[in-house]
C-alpha cells in the first residue's frame, strides 16, 4: 500500500456512463484500486463538488450543454492530469450526429414532432443549461492531456492508464491490444 | 410530392431517347445524366426513377451518380451556369474581383441562381487554365483572363439571352480551330524532341506492328518510361502485366481527368497533339491484344470532345483505327467518355468506376486494375503524356529516349509552369533540372515559394531550389506552380486544403473528416489562436491522414500543411500564440445564442465558478 494515494475524479458529460460502466469492468481489481485510489468529485462515491485539488480527472463524454461547458472548466482548473475517456469526449461522439442539424429543427422533433411528446413546448426554464450550438470534443474548450479511444474503452486499458499514472510512467505506447477494437 | 405534370413528362421524354440513343448501356450512365442535367439545368427528381427504370439499375445507384459530381445538380442552376475557378492561381491573377463583379452584375451571389433562372453563379475547383486566369465555364464555353469589365459584357449578354459564342476571343493554334473555338492559349515554351516536332500519324503503329506485340512491349520497357501522371509506374511491366493476364477483353485507358490544380499539359497535348495520344494508345492496344479504348475526358475540357471525335474519325479513315487496322487481323477502336466534376477520378480506380458510370469512389487495391479493371477486364491506365512518349519511343527506339533525361528517369517531361512568372505555360525539358534552372527558363524572380507537383506535391522554399525534377527527388504530373514574396503563403495553403475537402470522395473516415479537421486546424492558427500544440496536432493528424487513407487523395492530401511546416517554419511562429500552451476558440454566448432564439429565453452566460 502506497503512503499517498492518487486522487482521482471522474465525471460523464454528454456520455451515456458506458466510459464509467467499463471502468467497474475491472472487477476484482477494484479492491486493488480502492488501495491507491481515491475518489474525489466523482459518480463513484458521489461527491458533487471538487473538495480538494486532484491527480487526475476522466472525463467521459463531450459537451452538449453549457453545464458541461461548466463541469469541464473546473475540472481542468483541478485536475493536474485531464484525461478525454472514449469517444464521446474525444470527437463528440453518437450526440454529435446533431451537428449539423439545426437547431430549430432538432429541438422541434423533440418537442413537438416527436410521436410520444405530450404537452408541446420548448422547455426554458432558466434551470436547464442552454444546449450549445454543437457537441464539442473536451480538447476544443479545454487542454486535454491524453485520449483514451474506444467506445468504450476496455477495462483493460483504463487499468494499464490509471497504473501508469500511479508508478508515474508515460502514456506513450500503450499496450496495443488494449486498445485494438475490430 | 406533387410534380409538374408536363416537366415530368418532358422529362420521361428525354429519358427515354436518352436510354434508347445509348442502347441501354448502364456505362454511358455520366453521358445521360449530362445531358439531362444540359436540357433542364439540373436532375429533375423524376429523371433518376426513369433512369433507374429503364436502365434496369437500382434507383440508389442512380443517385449515387447523379449527386456524386459536382456538375450534377438537384437543384436549377440557370440557363446560363458559371463555374469560376476558384484555385490558388486563379485568385492570384484576381478572381475575387471577378467575382464580385459576377455578383454585381447578375444581381445574385455565388452558390444562388436568379429568380428567373437565367443565371446561376458557382465556383469550381482548377479548370486547367492556371497560365490564363482568372478563368471560368459558362455552359462548357470556356473563358480565359477575366476582368471586372469583360464580365459586365459576359452577363449583359446573358440577361438579353445572347450567344456566347459570339463574346469568346480567338484562340491559339489548333483552339481558333471551328469545332473547337475556344478562347485558350497554348503558351508552349520550350519544344522538344518528343511532343512538339515534326510528326506524321501512322508511322509508329507501322513499325509496332511490324515488329510484334511482344517486342513493343519489351522495347517500353527497355526505354525506362515511367507513367507521366505523377506516380511513376513503369509503363512496360504495366502493359506486360496486362497482357500476362487471361481474360475475354482487355481495355486501354487514356486519363485525361487532369484535376491537380496546376496542371494543364494533357489539355494542351490533346489540342495540338491529339494523334500522337490516340497512336500511344492504339499502340498499347496492339501490345496488350486489347479491342477498345476509352479516352476519359474532364468535363472541364468538353469543349474538345466534337474536335478529338473528328480526329479519331480522321484515324479510322486512314486505317489506322477501328476494323482491320492496316489491313492486317487487330481491330481497335476508341470512344470519348466525359467526367461531370470531381478530382478524385485522376485516380485509376475511381476513374474506372466513373467511366463505368457510378460513383467515381476508388477501388480496394489489389486486385490492380492491370488484373481486374474496366468492367473488371485486365486495363491499363496512362496518362495522355505517356502515350505520347510511348509512340515516339517505338518510332524512334528505346535507346533514343533513354539518352535523354537521367539515368532512372529517362526522357522528358512536359511541365505546365504557372503562377508569378513573366512566362507561363507549357515547357518540354528532359527530366533532370533543377528547380532553380527552371525558374530561370520561365522568368521568375523574388520567389518565395515553389509547388512541385500541385497542392498534393511539395511546397520548396529556396533552399531547395538545388534539387532535380526526377522520380528519385521531385517525382512531379507537372505542375510547377511559383509563389513569389509578394504572397501570403496562407491564403494559398488554405485554398489548397479547402480544395481537398471539397473533392475527396468521402469514402473513408481519415480523407473526409482528417482534411476538414486539417483545415480548421490551420484556419484557427490562421486567426492567431493557435499554439505550439496546435502546429503539433497538425503534423500530427496530417501525418495520420496520410498513413490511413485509402487512396492517393489522402495519401497526399496533407503535403501542402506538412511540406510547409517543414520548409517554412517562420510563417507559423509569426503567428502562433507564445504565451500560452493552449487556446480555446469556444464562445458560450455564439454558442448559445441558436438554442435561446428557438427556446425565446436569455442564455445563462454566468458559468464557471
Amino acid at each position: 500500500m502506497s503512503k499517498t494515494k492518487l486522487i482521482v475524479a471522474t465525471t460523464s458529460l454528454a456520455g451515456c456512463f458506458g466510459c464509467h460502466m467499463s471502468l467497474l469492468d475491472i472487477d476484482e481489481r477494484i479492491l486493488e484500486l480502492v488501495e491507491v485510489v481515491e475518489f474525489n468529485r466523482s459518480p463513484i462515491d458521489d461527491f458533487k463538488e471538487f473538495t480538494k485539488e486532484c491527480d487526475l480527472g476522466l472525463v467521459e463524454g463531450g459537451c452538449c450543454n453549457a453545464e458541461n461547458v461548466r463541469v469541464l472548466r473546473e475540472f481542468r482548473e483541478h485536475c493536474k492530469i485531464l484525461v478525454a475517456v472514449g469517444q464521446c469526449a474525444i470527437t463528440g461522439g453518437l450526440p454529435a450526429m446533431r451537428n449539423g442539424i439545426s437547431m430549430k429543427e432538432l429541438l422541434e422533433e423533440a418537442y413537438f414532432n416527436g410521436v410520444t411528446v405530450g404537452n408541446k413546448m420548448i422547455p426554458n426554464d432558466e434551470e436547464i443549461p442552454a444546449i450549445l450550438d454543437r457537441v464539442y470534443p473536451c480538447h476544443e474548450i479545454v487542454k486535454i492531456d491524453a485520449f483514451l479511444p474506444g467506445c468504450a474503452p476496455r477495462a483493460d486499458l483504463i487499468w494499464e492508464v490509471l497504473n501508469r499514472i500511479i508508478e508515474g510512467k508515460s502514456l506513450d505506447n500503450l499496450t496495443y491490444k488494449n486498445f485494438k477494437y475490430d | 410530392m406533387e410534380q409538374n405534370p408536363s416537366l415530368d413528362s418532358q422529362v420521361r421524354q428525354k429519358v427515354v431517347q436518352l436510354t434508347k440513343f445509348y442502347q441501354q448501356d448502364k456505362t454511358q450512365l455520366l453521358a445521360m445524366l449530362r445531358e439531362i442535367q444540359s436540357e433542364f439545368r439540373m436532375i429533375p427528381g423524376p429523371a433518376i426513377d426513369y433512369l433507374a427504370e429503364e436502365l434496369d439499375i437500382p434507383r440508389i445507384q442512380v443517385e449515387g451518380t447523379a449527386s456524386f459530381y459536382h456538375f450534377f445538380s438537384s437543384k436549377n442552376r440557370g440557363r446560363y451556369t458559371v463555374y469560376m475557378n476558384t484555385s490558388a492561381t486563379s485568385e492570384m491573377a484576381g478572381a475575387a474581383a471577378v467575382m464580385l463583379a459576377f455578383e454585381k452584375a447578375a444581381g445574385i451571389k455565388f452558390g444562388q441562381t436568379s429568380e428567373n433562372q437565367q443565371i446561376g453563379l458557382f465556383t469550381t475547383s482548377c479548370i486547367g487554365m492556371c497560365d490564363q486566369e482568372p478563368a471560368a465555364l459558362i455552359n462548357d464555353f470556356v473563358f480565359t483572363h477575366l476582368t471586372p469589365a469583360r464580365v459586365e459584357e459576359i452577363v449583359k449578354v446573358i440577361k438579353e439571352n445572347g450567344s456566347l459564342q459570339s463574346l469568346i476571343k480567338s484562340g491559339e493554334g489548333k483552339n481558333s480551330s471551328a469545332l473547337v473555338s475556344a478562347e485558350v492559349k497554348n503558351n508552349i515554351r520550350f519544344k522538344g524532341p518528343v511532343f512538339f516536332t515534326d510528326y506524321a500519324p501512322g508511322e509508329a503503329l507501322k513499325v509496332a506492328m511490324e515488329s510484334g506485340s511482344l517486342e513493343v512491349i519489351e522495347a517500353i520497357r527497355k526505354s525506362g518510361l515511367r507513367g507521366r501522371g505523377g506516380a511513376g509506374f513503369p509503363t512496360g511491366q504495366k502493359w506486360g502485366s496486362c497482357r500476362a493476364t487471361d481474360a475475354e477483353s482487355r481495355y486501354v485507358i487514356c486519363n485525361v481527368d487532369e484535376g491537380e490544380p496546376g496542371t494543364f499539359k494533357d489539355r494542351v497535348l490533346l489540342t495540338e497533339r491529339p494523334e500522337l495520344i490516340f497512336e500511344g494508345m492504339i499502340i498499347a492496344g496492339y501490345a496488350i491484344e486489347a479491342k477498345q479504348g476509352i479516352v476519359y475526358l474532364r468535363s472541364e475540357y468538353s469543349y474538345l470532345k466534337k474536335y478529338l471525335e473528328q480526329v479519331l474519325e480522321g484515324l479510322r479513315s486512314q486505317n489506322l483505327l477501328g476494323r482491320r487496322i492496316l489491313k492486317s487481323r487487330f481491330s481497335f477502336d476508341i470512344q470519348i467518355k466525359l467526367g461531370a466534376g470531381a478530382y478524385i477520378c485522376g485516380e485509376e480506380s475511381a476513374l474506372i468506376e466513373s467511366a463505368e458510370g457510378k460513383r467515381g469512389q476508388p477501388r480496394n487495391r489489389p486486385p490492380f486494375p492491370v488484373v481486374s479493371g474496366y468492367l473488371h477486364q485486365p486495363t491499363i491506365v496512362n496518362n495522355p503524356e505517356t502515350f505520347g512518349c510511348a509512340a515516339k519511343i517505338i518510332l524512334k527506339g528505346s535507346d533514343w529516349f533513354k539518352k535523354m533525361g537521367t539515368s532512372a528517369s529517362s526522357g522528358v517531361k512536359l511541365l505546365s509552369i504557372s503562377g508569378d512568372c513573366e512566362k507561363p505555360g507549357i515547357y518540354e525539358v528532359q527530366w533532370g533540372h533543377t528547380v532553380r534552372e527552371i525558374l530561370g527558363f520561365c522568368g521568375a524572380t523574388e520567389v518565395l515559394a515553389v509547388q512541385v507537383g500541385g497542392p498534393s506535391g511539395n511546397f520548396l522554399s529556396e533552399k531547395e531550389f538545388d534539387r532535380k525534377i526526377c522520380y528519385s527527388d521531385l517525382s512531379t504530373g507537372g505542375a510547377f506552380t511559383i509563389f513569389s514574396k509578394k504572397r501570403d503563403l496562407f491564403s494559398i495553403i488554405h485554398n489548397h486544403m479547402e480544395f481537398f475537402t471539397k473533392e475527396t470522395c468521402g469514402f473513408c473516415v481519415p480523407c473526409r473528416a482528417g482534411n476538414t479537421l486539417l483545415l480548421k486546424q490551420l484556419e484557427k492558427v490562421m486567426i492567431g489562436n493557435g499554439t505550439a500544440l496546435d502546429l503539433k496536432k497538425i503534423e500530427e493528424l496530417g501525418l495520420l491522414v496520410k498513413k490511413a487513407s485509402r487512396c492517393g487523395l489522402g495519401q497526399s492530401s496533407p503535403n501542402p500543411l506538412l511540406t510547409s511546416l517543414k520548409n517554412f517554419p517562420e510563417i507559423y511562429q509569426r503567428v502562433v500564440r507564445q504565451d500560452v500552451d493552449y487556446m480555446s476558440q469556444f464562445n458560450m454566448e455564439f454558442a448559445t445564442s441558436d438554442s435561446a432564439k428557438v427556446a425565446n429565453r436569455k442564455p445563462n452566460l454566468e458559468i464557471g465558478d
